[in-house]
């Protein structure tokens, strides 16, 4: 039996990409693809559901995805932001939808992994912390 | 056997195309047949029924197991709990026919066991496919539906049904690696005898492949990136049947090494595999020698031209992308059926994913598809039977103790009982959670069995009332009897607002 020829474009390289895993070394990557799964979203289909519980972590790899509290959109996310982290560290539901606008496709890693990742990989963990505090600082500014 | 040899279903126009005669086809072409879709056509290019079966697993013992002794009748809904590998029927005759072939040597069948239950089932299910049929390609038809393009001719349907199976050999792109020998090339172990042997891939067919080869060759070395889980592998049958080498491992067993590391390049040469690898659990860098190589790398669904019709795909292209009913996300009208289901993964609570890789979980995910294609496209709607009041607890903790599409689809399927003023109370029968709690609107309630973050199964209750959804998990039992006192009291307390 013939293989059938992989895609150029593969599951690793588009991890290798992402701001996220930038100081990932490449064997990392790799075990990275190889562990965690890549998930893709019909538009319209919720990738996240607030108020329940047992999600994951997400990061967006291509597409967009509109962040609904209570059924109002409050912001758009797109490829390289990741969501789900905040209930997952403070071990509370979600506060908010987050679902696909266009097909969306995404890395997940489950909450009862994320910890034990991190841990490994503090690397992603400082990028992660940097995301946030641009978040923060992003609220701030909004609220000031 | 007339059914299997004569030519039906020629081509032109049907309702329904299913693409396949493996377990997921069969599954398939029955169930739409008792949904009420008249003309199906089932095409196979294989010579029997069978599909994979026919064929795999190449060492010939499934890993999921058939109990043919146990506390309830074979035919009853309650023992599927106890057959992880027939399919289900609607009549007694159809139902638990793999333990019928079993010789009791081993709780898993053999692969030929296997194979004769499913062409039983294909004959006493009267089901009627065109093989010796290969699909070619597909197109979408001007009326909305699909032309399936077939080595008999063409085939036009307004849905079709993709039954074709994860069993195209897969490769990443290593340099080297695509020359190597993959599982699906294996040689019958006794051709790797006294050989040294490294198996690229930890997965099911690369711990498949070195239990196998264990009594054969000298050494053997399994490699890939991922550290094997033990934690998520105590819930695979993979535990039981492959996990020896890996223990040798383990155990500093001579001989057996189980190698976390990302495969840079493999050269070969006329003595043997050169390959050389980079360690992800530890630093540093390996060249592995061996006599052979095989690579263990798994399996795509053979899509063919699906992908350029828009059908959206996952995890490199392997998988089609599918929505709770297992249609294309993309391209509405393509449903899939058999183990290519896992394309659906569910709500992933706690990491818990479906179980649509083997019979026991896609022999459901067939029905239910079967009968929403029926009602979305041809309007026909499955019979909701109406519950007195005081029956819907007792009925739904049953479903909890015992409903073998809760419990083997834990986190996927669920039971769903509707709550409507002037509707009254209707069963409306056994649906993906996913599609219960994001479509549905009207008062309801949802039992499904789960996982809990540490692992544990549990109970789980979900109650829309007024258009707002809670989510209920109810405790753990060291029986798992979900319908003991404690369940009942806690079911009947969080139903009360919606039965008052």
């Amino acid at each position: 039996m013939r293989p059938v020829e992989a895609r150029t474009d593969n599951f690793v390289e588009t991890l290798a990409r992402l701001s996220l895993f930038a100081d990932l070394p490449h064997p990392q990557v790799e075990a990275l693809a190889h562990t965690f799964t890549e998930e893709v979203f019909g538009e319209g289909q919720r990738v996240i559901r607030q108020d329940m519980a047992g999600s994951g972590f997400y990061v967006i790899l291509d597409g967009e995805a509109a962040v609904v509290i209570d059924g109002d959109e409050r912001a758009r996310i797109t490829r390289g932001d990741f969501f789900g982290e905040v209930s997952i560290l403070t071990d509370e539901l979600p506060t908010a939808d987050v679902i696909a606008t266009t097909m969306l496709r995404c890395l997940t890693i489950p909450n009862n992994e994320l910890k034990a990742f991190l841990l490994k990989q503090p690397t992603v963990m400082y990028r992660m912390l940097q995301a946030q505090a641009r978040r923060l600082r992003a609220a701030n500014v909004w609220r000031s | 056997m007339a059914e299997l040899t004569e030519q039906p279903c020629p081509p032109g126009d049907y309702d329904v195309v299913v693409v396949g005669s493996g377990p997921g086809g069969l599954q398939a072409a029955y169930c739409l047949a008792r949904a009420g879709i008249d003309r199906c056509a089932v095409v196979s290019r294989d010579p029997a029924p069978g599909g994979m079966f026919r064929r795999f697993p190449i060492y010939q013992r499934l890993i999921s197991w058939t109990k043919p002794d146990a506390p309830f009748e074979h035919g009853t809904r309650e023992y599927e709990n106890y057959d992880h590998n027939s399919l289900v029927g609607d009549e007694p005759e159809h139902q638990a026919l793999a333990p019928r072939f079993m010789d009791r040597a081993y709780d898993l069948p053999a692969r030929h066991e296997m194979e004769s239950a499913l062409v039983e089932f294909a004959t006493r299910g009267a089901i009627v496919v065109r093989y010796g049929c290969e699909w070619l390609s597909t197109r979408r038809n001007d009326d909305g539906g699909f032309v399936v393009v077939t080595s008999d001719g063409e085939f036009r349907c307004r849905a079709c049904v993709f039954a074709i199976g994860v069993t195209d050999p897969w490769k990443p792109p290593i340099p080297g690696l695509q020359d190597a020998p993959h599982y699906a090339d294996a040689l019958p172990p006794e051709q790797y005898a006294g050989k040294s042997i490294l198996i690229v891939g930890k997965r099911n067919s690369g711990f498949e492949l070195a239990q196998g080869l264990l009594p054969w060759v000298r050494t053997i070395m399994l490699a890939s990136p991922r550290p094997v889980d033990t934690s998520m592998l105590a819930f695979s049958p993979l535990r039981l049947r492959y996990l020896q080498p890996f223990d040798e491992h383990v155990r500093g067993g001579s001989g057996s090494h189980v190698v976390d590391a990302a495969i840079e390049r493999i050269e070969r040469d006329s003595t043997g595999y050169r390959t050389v690898v980079n360690g992800t659990s530890w630093e540093g860098r390996l060249v592995l020698e061996s006599d052979e190589l095989i690579v263990a790398t798994g399996f795509r669904a053979p899509l063919r031209d699906l992908p350029s019709l828009g059908v959206a795909t996952v995890n490199d292209g392997r998988l089609p992308a599918l929505t709770p009913y297992w249609e294309s996300v993309s391209v509405p009208g393509i449903y899939f059926a058999g183990n290519v289901t896992q394309g659906s993964p569910g709500l992933r609570k706690h990491g818990a994913t479906s179980n649509s890789t083997s019979v026991n979980g896609f022999r459901y995910n067939a029905r239910l598809g079967a009968h929403h294609i029926a009602q979305k496209h041809f309007g026909l709607a499955v019979e909701r039977p109406t519950l007195e009041p005081e029956a819907v607890v007792p009925y739904l903790l049953h479903d909890l103790a015992l409903g073998p599409e809760l419990w083997i689809q834990k986190g996927y399927l669920s039971r769903v009982v509707s709550f409507d003023g002037d509707d009254g109370i209707r069963d409306q029968g056994i649906v993906p959670l996913a599609d219960f709690i994001d479509r549905g609107a009207a008062d309801a309630c949802a039992v499904a069995i789960e996982y809990d973050a540490g692992g544990t199964i549990v109970p789980a209750v979900y109650i829309r009332r007024g258009g707002r959804l809670a989510e209920h998990v109810l405790p753990p039992h060291p029986l798992n009897a979900f319908d003991a006192a404690e369940h009942e009291r806690e079911l009947t307390a969080r139903l009360a607002p919606l039965l008052s």
